[in-house]
C-alpha cells in the first residue's frame, strides 16, 4: 500500500467521523486543526483508523502520535490490506 | 433505520455517527422528549451519543445529563444543583466490574467475604434509595460482566473467594432488588458481554487508556440494547408479530407440498429449526404478544398447515388470519386496524426479501426484520428489542385471550340490527373508582401506550402516578371493564385537577380495545358523580393534537362542552357546566368494586 492510497484512505475516515466533506488531511495535520478533534473523539479516531486498516495502534503509539504523518507511517508499517 | 437494526456494522456506527445523527433528525418524524441523566461509573461519552442514535431511531428526542467521570455515587447522593435542576425523567446508572471496589481476598475468612459483599451492595443500595427519593423516576442500573480473568480458572466461578463467584452473586442481589422495586430496572449487561464475547468487550487497553468499561466495538450493542429498554419503559413495546408462513414457520410451500410434504418437527436439523422458532413465537406469544398471519396462501392452506401434527403453533394461537392474494402491506394495514392499532406496533416476519421491501416502503413505522435462513430468525427478530418487557402486567399475559373474545364479540355484532341493542346483549358491567394500588402499574402503563384516544398524550412515570394518587387536589378515575364475553380490564383512565369549583382535565383516555361501547360515558358519568361531592360545577377539558390522537378531536364537543379557545398549535379547550347533568350511559351498569367487599358488608 503506498502513501497516496494511505491519506486516500485516512481522508476518508477523517471525513466521516467528523461528519466534514472538507477535510483534506496532511503529514502536518493535528488535533488543532480540526474543530471536533478533542480527546473524546480522538478515541472514536483511532477505532475507525484501526477498522479501516485493518491494524491495532500500540498503547505508547495512541498517545505519542503527534500529527497525521506520525499515524500515517505506523500504517505502513504494519497493515495488512 | 436500516443501519442501526440487527445485524448492524458496530464500526460504521461509530464511524459515521454523525452523519448518521444528522439524517435521523432530519427526517421530521415527531418523537417523544425525554430527560435522561446518565450516572457513569467510567467513560461514557461514545455511550451517550451512540444510544442518541438509537433513541432517536426508536422515536424518542433524547436530552442528556452526563455525570462527570466516575461520579455515580458522588452523582447520586449528592447531586449537583445542575442534575437537580435538569429534573431527569429517567436515570441509568453506567456501572460495570470496574467498579467494584471490595473484592474478596484469597485469605478472607467466610464471613470477611460476607461482609465484603454486603458492603458492596450497601454502596449500590444508597445510590438507588438516594435516586428515587430525589427523583421520583424510573432507575436503569447495569449488572456487571463477569471479570476478564480468573486467577483459580474454573474454581473461580464457584468459590466465594473467586471474582466470576462473586459478580455472580452481586448480580443475583441486584435481580432480587429488582424483583422487588417498582421503576427499577436491570440492564443486563452481563449477557450483553457474554454474547458479544467477553474477551474483546473487557479489552483492557480501552480501559487504561481511555477509561471505557468496554471497548469501542461494542458500544452500539450496548447502546441498542439500552435504548430498547428505555423505549419500552415509555410505551415503545411492539404489540403484533405478523407472520409469513410457507418457509419461515415451515419449510416448504403448503400448497405445492401439502401437509404431508412441508418440513416442521423432529425429522430432520431443518425441521427442527423450524419447531425451534415455532417455540420462540409460541413464547413471544405467552408474553403478551398477539400473532398474526400475513401470507400468500388460500385460507384452507394455510391453516391446514398450522395444523401440523409435528407443528407447535395452532390457527387459534392467532389473533388476525389474513391469508389471501391480496398485497401484504394493505394485508398488514387490515390486521392493524383490525386490531385498532398503529403500523408502528408492528412487526413483520417473512423470508421473502421482494414482500420485506414492498412492506417497508409501503408501510414505513412496521418494523421489518432481516429474516435469512431459519437458523438465523430467532436473533433476527430478538436481538432487535422490539418486545423487550421490562414490566409485564397481568394484562399482557391475558392479552390473546382478550382479543379472543373480541372476535366473539364481532359475531355477535353481526347478528343485531340495533348497535344499542348489541351493546345492551354484551351485559357490560364496569368498575369505575379512585385509583387503586393493585392497578397502577397498568395505569401508569395505560398513560405510556394510549396515543390514538388520547386528549392530552401526558406520559407518567409509576413514581409519579404514586404521587398523584396521593395528591388529594386530584379527582382520579380508573375504568374496568367486563362482559359476557370475559374481562377486557383496566381500559380508562382519567385525572382531574380540582382548582375551586372547577376541574381540569389533565388526562382522559380509553384504550381502543374496547372502543364504541359507551365507556367513555360511563367514565364521564362517574366523574360528574364525583364532581359533586367534591363541589365542582365546571370541567375543563383540553385536547391536544398529536398524528394519532384525531379520533378524539371532537370528544368534548359530542358530551356537550362549549369551546372556550383555540391555540395557534391546533390544541382547544372547551367548559362543561355541570348543573343539571343527567347520566349519558345507558348500556353500562356498575359492578361493586373489588377488594371493598369486607367495607361494604361493614357499611
Amino acid at each position: 500500500m503506498n502513501e497516496r492510497e494511505i491519506y486516500t484512505r485516512l481522508n476518508q475516515v477523517f471525513q466521516e467521523v467528523f461528519d466534514d466533506p472538507a477535510i483534506r488531511v496532511t503529514p502536518h495535520t493535528t488535533a488543532d486543526d480540526i474543530d471536533d478533534w478533542d480527546s473524546l473523539e480522538h478515541i472514536t479516531l483511532i477505532s475507525a483508523v484501526e477498522r479501516e486498516f485493518r491494524m491495532k495502534f500500540k498503547m505508547g503509539e495512541i498517545s505519542s502520535m503527534r500529527n497525521v504523518g506520525e499515524m500515517a507511517q505506523i500504517i505502513a508499517q504494519r497493515a495488512r490490506t | 433505520m436500516r443501519e442501526l437494526e440487527y445485524p448492524f456494522d458496530p464500526s460504521q456506527i461509530l464511524r459515521r455517527r454523525k452523519a448518521l445523527r444528522r439524517a435521523l433528525l432530519e427526517d421530521g418524524r415527531p418523537r417523544l422528549p425525554k430527560k435522561i441523566a446518565v450516572l457513569g461509573g467510567s467513560t461514557t461519552s461514545d455511550i451517550i451519543k451512540t444510544m442518541e442514535l438509537f433513541l432517536l431511531d426508536a422515536g424518542i428526542q433524547p436530552e442528556f445529563y452526563e455525570s462527570e467521570y466516575g461520579q455515580f455515587y458522588q452523582d447520586a447522593l449528592f447531586p449537583p444543583q445542575q442534575l437537580l435542576d435538569f429534573q431527569p425523567e429517567l436515570v441509568f446508572v453506567h456501572t460495570t466490574s470496574r467498579n467494584i471496589t471490595h473484592w474478596p481476598q484469597l485469605a478472607d475468612s467466610p464471613q470477611a467475604v460476607e461482609e465484603k459483599l454486603a458492603e458492596e451492595l450497601g454502596k449500590f443500595r444508597a445510590v438507588w434509595d438516594s435516586l428515587a427519593d430525589t427523583f421520583h423516576c424510573p432507575i436503569i442500573q447495569n449488572n456487571f460482566e463477569k471479570p476478564f480473568y480468573r486467577v483459580l480458572g474454573s474454581r473461580d466461578g464457584w468459590d466465594p473467594h473467586g471474582r466470576g463467584q462473586f459478580t455472580a452473586r452481586l448480580n443475583q442481589a441486584f435481580a432480587a432488588f429488582a424483583q422487588e422495586h417498582e421503576g427499577f430496572y436491570i440492564h443486563d449487561i452481563d449477557y450483553l458481554s457474554a454474547d458479544f464475547g467477553l474477551r474483546r468487550w473487557a479489552d483492557p487497553a480501552c480501559w487504561n487508556l481511555y477509561k471505557y468499561a468496554l471497548c469501542l466495538e461494542a458500544i452500539p450493542a450496548f447502546a441498542s440494547a439500552a435504548a430498547s429498554l428505555i423505549k419500552a419503559l415509555f410505551g415503545g413495546r411492539k404489540k403484533v408479530l405478523a407472520l409469513d408462513l410457507d418457509n419461515t414457520l415451515w419449510g416448504g410451500v403448503v400448497g405445492d407440498d401439502g401437509v404431508d410434504g412441508i418440513e416442521i418437527g423432529q425429522e430432520n436439523g431443518v425441521a427442527q429449526s423450524y419447531y425451534e422458532f415455532q417455540s420462540y413465537v409460541k413464547e413471544l406469544s405467552a408474553s403478551g404478544v398477539l400473532l398474526a398471519v400475513c401470507s400468500k396462501n388460500d385460507e384452507d392452506n394455510a391453516l391446514s398447515g398450522l395444523r401440523h401434527p409435528e407443528g407447535l403453533l395452532r390457527p387459534e394461537d392467532f389473533t388476525v388470519v389474513k391469508a389471501n392474494w391480496e398485497n401484504k402491506d394493505r394485508n398488514l394495514a387490515a390486521i392493524a386496524q383490525e386490531l385498532n392499532l398503529l403500523p408502528e406496533s408492528l412487526v413483520f416476519a417473512d423470508d421473502n426479501p421482494a414482500e420485506r421491501e414492498i412492506v417497508r416502503a409501503q408501510l414505513p413505522g412496521a418494523a421489518v426484520p432481516d429474516m435469512e435462513g431459519v437458523e438465523n430468525y430467532i436473533a433476527a427478530i430478538d436481538r432487535n428489542g422490539w418486545f423487550e418487557a421490562p414490566s409485564l402486567s397481568q394484562d399482557d399475559l391475558r392479552r390473546g385471550e382478550m382479543y379472543q373474545a373480541n372476535a366473539q364479540r364481532a359475531a355477535q355484532q353481526a347478528r343485531f340490527g340495533d348497535y344499542q341493542e348489541y351493546l345492551k346483549s354484551l351485559e357490560m358491567q364496569a368498575v369505575i373508582g379512585d385509583f387503586l394500588p393493585l392497578y397502577l402499574p397498568r395505569i401508569t402503563q395505560l398513560t405510556n401506550k394510549s396515543n390514538q384516544f388520547n386528549l392530552t398524550t401526558r406520559r407518567y412515570t409509576l413514581p409519579q402516578m404514586e404521587q398523584i394518587a396521593q395528591d388529594p387536589s386530584y379527582i382520579r378515575l380508573f375504568g374496568k371493564l367486563t362482559d359476557k364475553f370475559g374481562d377486557n380490564g383496566v381500559v380508562s383512565v382519567v385525572l382531574a385537577h380540582v382548582e375551586g369549583h372547577a376541574a381540569d382535565l389533565e388526562l382522559w383516555l380509553m384504550s381502543c380495545r374496547v372502543l364504541k361501547r359507551d365507556m367513555e360515558l360511563a367514565m364521564l358519568d362517574a366523574l360528574a358523580e364525583q364532581c359533586r361531592a367534591r363541589g365542582v360545577q365546571v370541567l375543563r377539558g383540553h385536547y391536544l393534537p398529536t398524528a394519532k390522537n384525531t379520533m378524539v378531536k371532537d370528544l368534548y364537543p359530542s358530551f356537550g362542552f362549549a369551546k372556550t379557545s383555540e391555540d395557534p398549535s391546533g390544541a382547544t379547550h372547551w367548559e362543561l357546566s355541570l348543573a343539571g347533568y343527567a347520566p349519558r350511559c345507558q348500556v353500562i351498569a356498575a359492578a361493586p368494586p373489588e377488594g371493598r367487599e369486607n367495607n361494604a358488608e361493614k357499611g
